[in-house]
């Protein structure tokens, strides 16, 4: 099938104007025949336009996914880039190992995983993604090969985790990984009312289990604001079976037409989900696939959103006022009647990221979908930009399609250090758009 | 544990096909030209759960060389199981319309290669009385069409040499697979526009080893090739010589 280059999110919709193939690590892009930017381009899972490099050059890393090596006894696993977090999965499930964290779908590759920094709902207790990042190699346009390591290349190593792919090519990397004695989840679910329920029960789960999430109804209003549901797992000391998963059976064909999502029918899924979970708390073991990757059941799930897309807001807040911000937010959203799904509502804990870049913090992260419906989209997501900014949180550029230069600047002031780590050659649409760049005439980015 | 050789290891179909040979814990001899491509799949298959990897590095062009590859291969594994012939070359039709070389080279790299490797891998097989013999060959070779008749006539030799071959070896209980991918996504087939009825090297991969596993005798991958192809033989050759295929 022809292969299309686009976000998750389908917006924007920005082509390159050439793909360059990459198969192996050890290849070198002829960098000195590129007369435009160039960006390195994975399983387009990222939603906004991180991912994209509009009439730039796309580096598609999806085929450049080998393994390297696989030190069983010590759970240290080195492959290229394009190794999808499935393709691993699928390897190390069966000898007893397992992510160190994982977002919300497998198809992702290691070095998407580290350009985000990506995080999944043991935050709390291991950080993000790039913490369990060992090493890497990243090649510079100048065709210098450079292994970056806590110790060696450390500013690169810093900037390269969460630097949205701006620092380099990154060709292969090494992950310390977490052992597993079983492929099952001990899950619990506990039913909510409110948000001040939420953060006592996230407060009472965070030292007893290893993953936390809540599923947020997004719709409800009034006395119902912020009623969801939290679920929280360990992985199963009980030793069981160590299945990987199998390939998911639903699969949306085509873009769905708009009227498939409207407020009545979110407000009916909402509620749905709300009540599905009776009683009010429930425990139950279930496979690592339904506990992490509820929506890779259906392939191309981002197409009920039509063919306009839709965008994903994320953001942190600090714990200070969450409860008021939180309020405020979801009071927005519910108002607004433009929500769609579920909103994901999560606690991040103390540990330190990595990158220079990292978006996750201390605080209480809500993430949650919009179809994109043009300008009044944006302009909601304006208004909850307005209290993301008071409130002192910050937006994750992995989701984002487009917050301003200059809230941009203001939730990583760490920018000007990082920009003296930019490849010259590599830019994204992402980073024009934020650095207020023009896209025409640049032959480069930085 | 079966022990497996593959020609043309670094090819993105022999690739797909091997990790799963790999995922078995099957012994693996990867034949290629290039030492630092075989070298990154031979570990990629070691992680995979291959019991053992040995590459040979080989320009299947020289044909005295083929004998000395299948010794050490059996020297190091002891006697075959598979061999998987997947190397090719898809030459430009312009190119080899203008050039008596170039055609013979598409030739020898497409048909010559394969026919004298096939002819030694048959004679040790057939004297063992067991394993199987695969070769990827083509839609191509289904029909001499405009386009691509230089490749598609290299490739009707190896169907042709390879029918015979199997009825040859049926009775020594030795099987004879040819695979006839149509349009794959890979490497080979870069520069082409893709559309609809490319397939992804994975999926082919899959095909080629249940093909293997099951001792198939003739595979169109995908499926849906064989009523192309069917279709496509079928047109008369008054009709089939106006046509733009």
């Amino acid at each position: 099938m022809r292969k299309r280059y686009e976000s998750w999110g389908k917006y924007p919709k920005h082509q390159p104007a050439s793909v360059y193939r990459l198969r192996w690590h050890t290849e070198t892009p002829p960098f000195d025949r590129f007369d435009r930017p160039v960006l390195a381009y994975g399983l387009g899972r990222s939603y906004g336009d991180v991912c994209l490099n509009e009439n730039g050059i796309l580096l598609d890393t999806a085929r450049m996914a080998h393994f390297i090596a696989f030190d069983e006894e010590r759970g240290v696993l080195r492959c290229e880039a394009g190794v999808s977090l499935k393709h691993i999965l699928d390897l190390i499930v069966p000898r007893g190992w397992f992510l160190p964290v994982t977002p919300g779908t497998k198809y992702v590759t290691v070095g998407g995983a580290i350009a985000n920094d990506v995080h999944g709902k043991n935050h709390h207790r291991e950080g993000t993604f790039g913490r369990h990042v060992t090493q890497f190699e990243l090649l510079r346009s100048t065709g210098e090969r450079l292994l970056c390591s806590p110790t060696q290349n450390s500013d690169l190593f810093r900037a390269t985790i969460g630097g949205l792919g701006l620092t380099g090519l990154i060709t292969w990397a090494e992950i310390k990984l977490r052992p597993i004695k079983s492929a099952y989840i001990d899950m619990e679910r506990i039913r909510f009312g409110s948000l001040d329920e939420f953060f006592d029960i996230s407060a009472r789960s965070d030292t007893r289990f290893e993953h936390t999430v809540a599923w947020l109804d997004c719709i409800a209003q009034g006395s119902a604001l912020g009623r969801g549901v939290f679920l929280r797992g360990n992985h199963s000391e009980e030793p069981g079976p160590l299945r990987p998963s199998k390939a998911p059976r639903l699969y949306v064909p085509f873009d769905f037409p708009s009227f498939v999502l409207n407020p009545l029918s979110m407000r009916a899924f909402n509620t749905f989900y709300y009540y599905m979970h009776t009683p009010t708390r429930s425990q139950k073991r279930v496979h690592y696939e339904s506990f992490f990757y509820p929506l890779d059941a259906v392939r191309r799930w981002n197409r009920i959103y039509g063919r306009r897309g839709f965008i994903q807001y994320q953001c942190v807040v600090p714990p200070d006022d969450r409860v008021e911000v939180m309020r405020e937010l979801l009071t927005l959203i519910a108002r607004s009647g433009r929500a769609s799904f579920l909103a994901v509502f999560k606690e991040f804990g103390e540990v330190a990221s990595p990158g220079m870049l990292s978006f996750p913090r201390k605080g209480v992260t809500l993430a949650l979908d919009f179809p994109f419906e043009g300008e009044a989209t944006l302009r909601l997501c304006e208004q909850m930009d307005a209290i993301v900014r008071e409130a002192g949180g910050v937006l994750y550029p992995a989701k984002d399609a487009r917050m301003s230069g200059e809230d941009f600047r203001r939730f990583y002031p760490q920018w000007e250090t990082f920009r003296r780590y930019v490849d010259p050659a590599f830019s994204s649409s992402f980073w024009r758009r934020v650095m207020g760049e023009t896209p025409a005439n640049r032959t480069n980015g930085a | 544990m079966a022990n497996i050789c593959i020609v043309g290891a670094t090819s993105a179909i022999a690739e797909a096909t091997t990790r799963h040979f790999a995922a078995r814990g099957d012994r693996l001899f990867l034949v290629g030209r290039s030492p630092d491509k075989l070298a990154m799949i031979a570990n990629d298959m070691r992680v995979r759960g291959a019991a053992q990897v040995e590459t040979f590095v080989l320009d299947v062009n020289d044909l005295d060389r083929h004998v000395e590859m299948l010794e050490t291969a059996e020297g190091a594994f002891g006697p075959l199981d598979v061999v998987l012939i997947a190397h090719g070359t898809l030459p430009d039709q312009r190119e080899c319309e203008r050039s008596v070389a170039k055609t013979l080279d598409a030739f020898q790299t497409n048909a010559i290669s394969t026919i004298a490797l096939l002819t030694e891998v048959a004679n040790r097989f057939e004297a063992r009385e067991r394993g199987v013999i695969a070769v990827i060959s083509s839609v191509a070779g289904d029909r001499g069409r405009q386009s691509n008749y230089v490749y598609g006539a290299a490739k009707g030799a190896v169907n042709i040499f390879t029918q015979g071959l199997r009825n040859r070896l049926a009775k020594k209980g030795v099987a004879v697979v040819t695979i006839k991918p149509g349009f794959v996504d890979t490497p080979m087939t870069a520069h082409l526009p893709k559309n609809a009825l490319f397939a992804s090297p994975e999926d082919v991969g899959a095909r080629i080893f249940r093909a293997i596993e099951r001792r198939e005798d003739v595979v169109y991958v995908p499926w849906f090739w064989f009523f192309i192809m069917t279709l496509i033989r079928h047109i008369p050759e008054r009709i089939f010589k106006r046509l733009n295929l």
